[in-house]
């Protein structure tokens, strides 16, 4: 449409833009200033020198890189395990005939009514007697399946025409091979985007990883940020601004890189 | 539909492929439902033996108008999250469905506040509206407006922390309002503007009938998203001050690692599951016109 060069609407456009971009903009700023820098009125929108001490004492303060790690780690093997998981189930689902599909089909859609906020008492009460409170187990198994990923791939599989299985059979293939040799390469964009959606759900996580840690050696990075504005008296915004920068910078590069297809899964969400 | 598919080549292999599956969804989704509602008839702080107390949790629950002012805190909340969250979703959206690179990239700046976690935004709104120090507080009184005490006064926090969630989620909405207007058919915008259709009646006669099922979407998927809020509420304002901010979730959390009431709490956990089975039922009837507006066009 030809507006675009309407002087008006560009400057709106730019107004927009500054509500959403302004704030990450302020957030940059402030881990970059000094103490005397964030009180000072009136406040200066940049920081007179390029500081990293906001950095050093984030980092000294929690062991950010072990969360990181922690974080990193519990993403990805929920990520995998929902695709190594859901292809199997999704092509029984979609593309098998036997006695007791419906039922599991109707398991898989009630899954998706019941969120975390409505199962945390009661696995969190599950997992304490077995002493699995405080493992990275708690953490991953919950979310080792995807109700709603299962949905997907079962979806993608039904496109996909039965002669192909029946070819793979003859030439001798085990289901196994036919799953993920012959199936799983043809519904790559429904994993990708099942794997991207999974990990970025999870590696920004607050919930689940704050009620069922309490010990470092598990905790993850969104509970480290906020915990670097709990501790001690006296705010110190430029140190947690440091921590939110670190923990969102990853995410932000990655939806930069990855915004096609981010946007893919989330529309498949929608829309499914 | 049930006789479709192929045979498998030995019978028990569906029941191997699934096993997996159907495993962790009974253990981790439905066998909680049942425990929560079996916990709920007792009273149990974790440490001594539960006993049993029948209906009592939920009696309490009811008397001491705990889960009147819960429920109401956390509609409040979401009335205002899903109507001003869609309608600037739909206004975005509007606004931004066209090519262009400054276009493209204000979509995108939008849309990532979705993709970054709500702890970043929880505190990044935090700082933003601190009374001393932060940008809003300071930027109001330059522009000749008294600011207020956002999250310290009890009559207004609920909306502030509704207003943080909007700027959070709007993109969301715009992002599922533009893949609906990609279904309106081009022809339809070049019949009303041979007609000599106003912009106004554009949107009123082909767009929004076009546009009703997406918004039914949206509107029931962010109820539910928001009647499932914890994060900001923990991170932002602890449930206060005076628990003017404690909505269910964060209720149900204070119940359990706050008061150790583990029978107070599932019953909390089951009222809520059933408002939230009620809301799906909305949901899904939203679906299904969903489904059917996309048979029609």
């Amino acid at each position: 449409m030809k507006s675009r060069s309407n002087p008006w609407f560009v400057l709106a456009l730019c107004a927009i833009g500054l509500v959403w971009v302004g704030p990450y903009l302020w957030m940059l700023s402030t881990s970059f200033k000094s103490l005397d820098e964030l009180v000072r009125a009136p406040a200066y929108p940049l920081p007179s020198a390029l500081r990293f001490a906001a950095y050093r004492e984030a980092l000294s303060a929690v062991p950010v890189w072990r969360y990181m790690l922690n974080t990193v780690v519990m993403a990805a093997a929920i990520a995998l395990s929902q695709i190594a998981l859901a292809l199997p189930a999704g092509y029984a689902l979609g593309k098998l005939r036997f006695r007791g599909r419906g039922a599991t089909m109707a398991l898989v859609l009630a899954c998706l009514v019941v969120p975390a906020q409505v199962t945390f008492v009661p696995v969190f009460t599950m997992l304490g007697p077995l002493g699995l409170v405080n493992t990275m187990t708690a953490l991953v198994l919950p979310f080792a399946v995807s109700a709603f990923g299962t949905f997907l791939v079962r979806q993608a599989m039904l496109a996909i025409p039965d002669e192909l299985i029946e070819a793979a059979r003859l030439d001798g293939a085990s289901e196994f091979t036919i799953v993920y040799r012959v199936l799983g390469p043809l519904v790559t964009p429904t994993l990708s985007a099942l794997c991207l959606f999974s990990f970025v759900y999870h590696y920004n996580d607050y919930f689940w990883p704050l009620m069922m840690t309490t010990d470092d050696s598990v905790r993850t990075l969104p509970l480290a940020v906020a915990l670097l504005r709990e501790q001690g008296t006296g705010v110190r915004w430029h140190v947690v601004m440091a921590g939110n920068v670190l923990m969102s910078l990853p995410v932000l590069a990655l939806f930069a890189v990855a915004q096609r297809r981010i946007l893919r899964a989330v529309t498949a969400r929608a829309l499914a | 539909m049930a006789s479709s598919g192929l045979s498998p080549s030995r019978a028990f292999h569906p029941f191997v492929l699934l096993a997996p599956t159907v495993l962790v969804l009974a253990t981790f989704f439905v066998v909680p439902v049942g425990l929560a509602a079996y916990q709920s008839l007792f009273a149990w702080d974790l440490l001594t033996e539960p006993s049993f107390v029948g209906l009592a949790n939920y009696r309490a629950l009811m008397l001491t108008g705990e889960l009147a002012r819960v429920a109401g805190r956390t509609l409040a909340y979401s009335a205002v999250v899903v109507t001003v969250a869609s309608s600037f979703g739909l206004a975005l959206a509007l606004a931004l469905n066209r090519e262009g690179k400054l276009v493209a990239f204000v979509r995108g700046a939008i849309f990532s506040a979705y993709v970054v976690s709500w702890v970043s935004v929880a505190l990044l709104w935090l700082w933003l509206l601190d009374g001393q120090a932060g940008l809003v507080s300071r930027a109001l009184p330059a522009l000749g407006l008294r600011p207020c005490d956002w999250l310290g006064d009890p009559s207004i926090v609920l909306f502030t922390l509704a207003c943080v969630t909007v700027w959070k989620i709007a993109g969301y909405a715009m992002v599922v309002f533009l893949a609906g207007l990609q279904d309106v058919p081009r022809s339809h915008y070049e019949a009303a503007a041979l007609d000599g259709a106003t912009r106004l009646q554009t949107f009123t006669r082909i767009v929004w009938p076009a546009l009703r099922p997406t918004a039914a979407f949206v509107g029931t998927t962010s109820l539910i998203a928001s009647f499932q809020a914890f994060d900001v509420v923990r991170v932002m304002t602890q449930g206060g001050p005076v628990r003017s901010s404690t909505i269910f979730v964060y209720a149900i959390y204070e119940e359990v690692f706050m008061n150790l009431r583990v029978g107070r709490a599932s019953a909390l956990v089951v009222v809520f599951f059933v408002l939230l089975l009620l809301l799906t039922g909305v949901q899904l009837k939203a679906w299904r016109t969903l489904a059917q507006g996309r048979v029609a066009t």
